[in-house]
């Protein structure tokens, strides 16, 4: 033993965090493309606002809906407004609302399956019927009932986009709970004398874990459709602020005239991140979870 | 098989209350006294206590809620306040608009997804499969409004093909008389090609925005069950006795694959009736989104509520129609239950 222990000196955290993902990243070429790709969209996210060479909400009408050219990369729009850098600013609301939504949704959707597939029963029926309630609409009009009815703001677009990824979650949650509770280290748990709650957040939890955040990744791409759909038919998110689905909303008059530039480049930018986010949950779960590899 | 039918219908009833209470619940969350709002901006505080009794919001929540359900029963959405006219006329009037839409693009999902699908798995990690992982990929990832107004440009700007994006008819054009409310089936009822052609023209760009978003579960699904399907004993045997591969993959492992893409239009449709709102409004579509849409953005929520509800309740119909479908298609589903 101690031979063994001498020969092979125990990682740090850190230095163990970075070899895992290294190994990641070169399993799959595609995967460690989108995670650049991510990382691209988090420095935009971050930094965008203050590295964009023009005012996202400067208007300056004698520039109005210049093509593309070398001082404006994408374009301007009606007002005259810099294209290029109402694209990379929005990339910090759009990012946001994703993340926050997601976030929201893994505390609301994973807490609940798994309570629901460990302590079965009554916890079991209430969360699955009110999946099942929250299944029986098309889910985009959930949304669109819900921001109506609660008001107009990009807060109850989270909320809404997090309410119907609410199945999705509970239902992975509680049979992967499900299938844990009366695993051998729950029972050991149990007979140590943890209560059941201990047990949940301290065995149950960590064990669900790797599965809900690759549905996290997954679901990420979906959430910024959604909300970007929503504010597409001009819901939460006003104008003059930057956002990508406004701005298409915005620049969708002038395809017909031609002035392609206006909604082909948010529209450009929200599908790259969504293909990237889709990319890197396919990736993901091949990894954590290989047997569900289509 | 009668059974079957009962009991899957049986089991959307859940479904169905759970619709109408969350759609009742959606209108009592309205931000602020629901009676001040329904009686519009300029309202008197004595108008809207008389709304209030009206709309018998000074009952307990049990009470409303019972009104909620009889008024349903009674086919009563309420009225919109920008325009006036009742709900469930102006939803009705709508309706095949929307519904022509949206089967007309599960036809183009289906029709590009399925051949797609087979193709990819009689060559898996061919270039044909590595092509319908990308377009199913892509198909998701791009936005329904998006590849909608890239249609358009392309179209109708660049290349002229395709009418205006505006509605579901040329102005020159007078519709058909009503007979299913689907203008291509109306106007070929009337013997009149002229607008059935015109009609159409409209329809296949919207159509195909809607079948290009709702195509990847298809293809994947198909794809993935034709996998298997072709690794089985029955298909090797069937090759062994030498028939022909194209009798193979059609006649014996299409038919046996079809199953598992059944149970997928469930999610399809989600996709689709969602994705309709977000076309209609790209192509000034005459159809249910549109007006909600409207609705919406003048805070006029009883054509929203009566929206949400009906959408739900197709939903719930369509969901419960592909299980019975499945029941006819799959004997041993019947023995099952």
């Amino acid at each position: 033993m101690t031979e063994i222990a001498a020969a092979r000196p125990r990682e740090s955290p850190v230095a163990a965090l970075f070899r895992h993902s290294r190994h990641v990243l070169t399993q799959n070429p595609v995967t460690a493309f989108a995670f650049g790709l991510f990382l691209l969209i988090l420095l935009a996210a971050v930094f965008g606002p203050y590295i964009v060479p023009y005012d996202p909400l400067a208007s300056d009408t004698t520039q109005a809906l210049k093509p593309p050219n070398a001082q404006h990369w994408f374009g301007t729009d009606q007002l005259g407004r810099d294209v290029f850098s109402r694209v990379i600013s929005a990339t910090r609301l759009d990012f946001f609302i994703a993340v926050a939504s997601v976030a929201l949704v893994f505390l609301m959707g994973g807490l609940a399956g798994v309570a629901a597939g460990f302590f079965g029963g009554w916890t079991d029926r209430i969360v699955g019927r009110v999946a099942d309630t929250i299944m029986a609409f098309p889910l985009f009009v959930l949304a669109m009932g819900i921001v109506a009815a609660l008001g107009n703001t990009v807060q109850n677009i989270v909320l809404a986009t997090a309410i119907v990824n609410f199945p999705l979650y509970a239902r992975i949650a509680r049979a992967e709970a499900n299938v844990r509770r009366d695993a051998g280290f729950v029972e050991a748990a149990r007979l140590s004398g943890n209560a059941d709650w201990r047990i949940l957040v301290g065995q149950i939890l960590p064990n669900v874990l790797p599965i809900l955040v690759v549905q996290m990744s997954l679901t990420m791409g979906y959430a910024i459709l959604n909300a970007a759909g929503l504010s597409f038919i001009g819901l939460g998110v006003r104008p003059p602020t930057p956002e990508w689905g406004i701005m298409v909303a915005e620049g969708a008059a002038f395809m017909v005239s031609g002035q392609w530039w206006n909604a082909f480049f948010p529209g450009a930018a929200l599908m790259v991140a969504v293909f990237c986010f889709n990319l890197l949950g396919d990736g993901l779960r091949d990894i954590v979870d290989p047997r569900r590899r289509t | 098989m009668m059974t079957l039918i009962i009991k899957r219908a049986a089991m959307a009833v859940p479904s169905l209350i759970g619709v109408v209470i969350v759609t009742f619940l959606l209108t009592r969350m309205l931000p602020g006294d629901p009676a001040a709002y329904f009686a519009g901006p300029a309202a008197t505080p004595q108008a809207i206590q008389e709304v209030r009794v009206k709309l018998g919001l000074d009952k307990p929540m049990i009470q409303q809620f019972g009104r909620y359900v009889v008024d349903l029963a009674h086919g009563n959405l309420g009225t919109s306040l920008t325009t006036g006219q009742s709900v469930v006329a102006e939803l009705r009037t709508r309706l095949p608009a929307s519904a022509e839409l949206t089967l007309l693009g599960l036809l183009v999902s289906v029709a590009i997804a399925v051949p797609l699908g087979i193709l990819a798995a009689t060559r898996p990690n061919s270039l044909l499969d590595h092509a319908c992982r990308i377009i199913s990929t892509a198909g998701v990832s791009l936005p329904v409004f998006f590849t909608g107004l890239i249609l358009i440009y392309v179209f109708y700007y660049l290349l002229g093909w395709a009418p205006a994006p505006l509605g579901r008819l040329d102005v020159f054009y007078t519709a058909p008389p009503q007979v299913t409310g689907f203008y291509l089936i109306d106007s070929l009822i009337a013997g009149d090609p002229e607008t059935f052609t015109a009609a159409l023209k409209q329809l296949i760009l919207p159509a195909l925005t809607l079948g290009v978003f709702s195509l990847a579960p298809i293809a994947r699904m198909t794809r993935a069950s034709m996998l298997a399907v072709l690794s089985s004993d029955f298909i090797r045997t069937a090759r062994a006795n030498g028939l022909s591969s194209w009798t193979v993959i059609i006649t014996y492992a299409f038919r046996n694959a079809m199953l598992p893409v059944i149970t997928t239009l469930g999610m399809v449709f989600s996709f689709l009736l969602g994705a309709n709102v977000l076309v209609e409004k790209v192509f000034a579509w005459p159809g249910i989104g549109s007006y909600a849409v409207e609705a919406l953005l003048a805070s006029d929520f009883a054509p929203v509520q009566g929206f949400v509800l009906t959408m739900a309740v197709m939903y719930v119909v369509l969901n419960l129609m592909i299980d019975i479908v499945y029941g006819l298609i799959d004997p041993r589903v019947r023995v099952e239950t």
